[in-house]
């Protein structure tokens, strides 16, 4: 992770994680990873960071907070349609 | 108890006509989201609904002035981020400058954790401690690459929508998602590297 080659991959890595990055890209980032020892786990766990994120949204809306949001738009007769 | 047909498409047009059902199916479609949004950038249960509620108060009041030149969700997810951002404003009202200074730099920060922790166990890695902390990771980012992690990461907008959510460029959405992502590549390596230090003991 230090020298300039490590350096110029650095701005296209969200490209590389996304799968968005052109083959040429890929090939010259590959080729540089195999040899790299930091750069493979900068981008083995920026992968998986972006993997975890993607895994934790699961968020639901609480019955309670739909209630009190219909009733603040004066939307209360169709409260009990979801 | 009044049907609501979920399988049509919201039409703009009824809800400028002040159409109350078809209101009803978008705040159905859309408040999930926003909810999830503004939870993630306040991580405060009652913070997030307030902000849920002024969003749709003002989606409510300013639908007939909307243009259609983003899509409907988009301009939702717009209202949503200046909503919390408002109250975290509210909160917090002059952020510290160490805080926030890495607004204004737009060079990318090299990586500075090599720890290898993608092989510890799923059940580690999204334990609920660590889904806590993955949370705080995002509220601890600079402002400005928050908004766009949650909308592009979280949100799973595309890099356009993202831009046109916030008045950026996508030269500006993808510079600054990067910086996000490394950013918290670096938070989860501090807490994943003592998880995986825990594990070898």
């Amino acid at each position: 992770m230090s020298d300039k080659n490590c350096k110029s991959l650095l701005g296209s890595l969200s490209d590389y994680v996304d799968g968005t990055a052109r083959d040429e890209l890929c090939l010259e980032l590959e080729r540089h990873l195999a040899d790299c020892e930091d750069c493979r786990i900068v981008v083995d766990t920026l992968k998986k960071t972006v993997y975890l994120y993607h895994s934790n949204t699961d968020t639901n809306l609480p019955v309670t907070v739909r209630e009190r949001l219909f009733k603040r738009l004066n939307l209360d007769d169709f409260l009990k349609t979801n | 108890m009044v049907e609501i047909d979920m399988n049509r498409e919201i039409s703009l047009e009824a809800l400028q006509a002040g159409n109350r059902a078809e209101f009803a199916r978008l705040v159905d479609e859309y408040s999930t989201q926003i909810y999830r949004l503004a939870l993630k950038m306040l991580g405060d249960e009652q913070d997030a609904e307030d902000v849920l509620q002024n969003t749709f108060m003002k989606v409510l009041q300013s639908i007939d002035k909307f243009e259609g030149r983003s899509s409907l969700s988009t301009w939702l997810y717009r209202i949503g981020v200046n909503e919390a951002l408002m109250l975290l404003r509210r909160q917090k009202p002059t952020i510290p400058v160490a805080m926030d200074y890495e607004d204004d730099d737009n060079e990318i920060r090299h990586p500075t954790q090599f720890t290898d922790w993608c092989c510890l166990p799923e059940e580690d890695l999204l334990s609920e401690e660590a889904r806590r902390h993955l949370d705080k990771a995002i509220r601890r980012l600079p402002e400005k690459l928050q908004v766009v992690f949650l909308l592009r990461d979280i949100e799973g907008l595309s890099i356009r929508e993202t831009s046109e959510a916030l008045d950026l460029s996508e030269t500006a959405v993808k510079t600054r998602l990067l910086r996000a992502r490394l950013n918290l590549r670096e938070q989860l390596s501090t807490y994943y590297g003592e998880r995986l230090k825990e594990e070898q003991v």
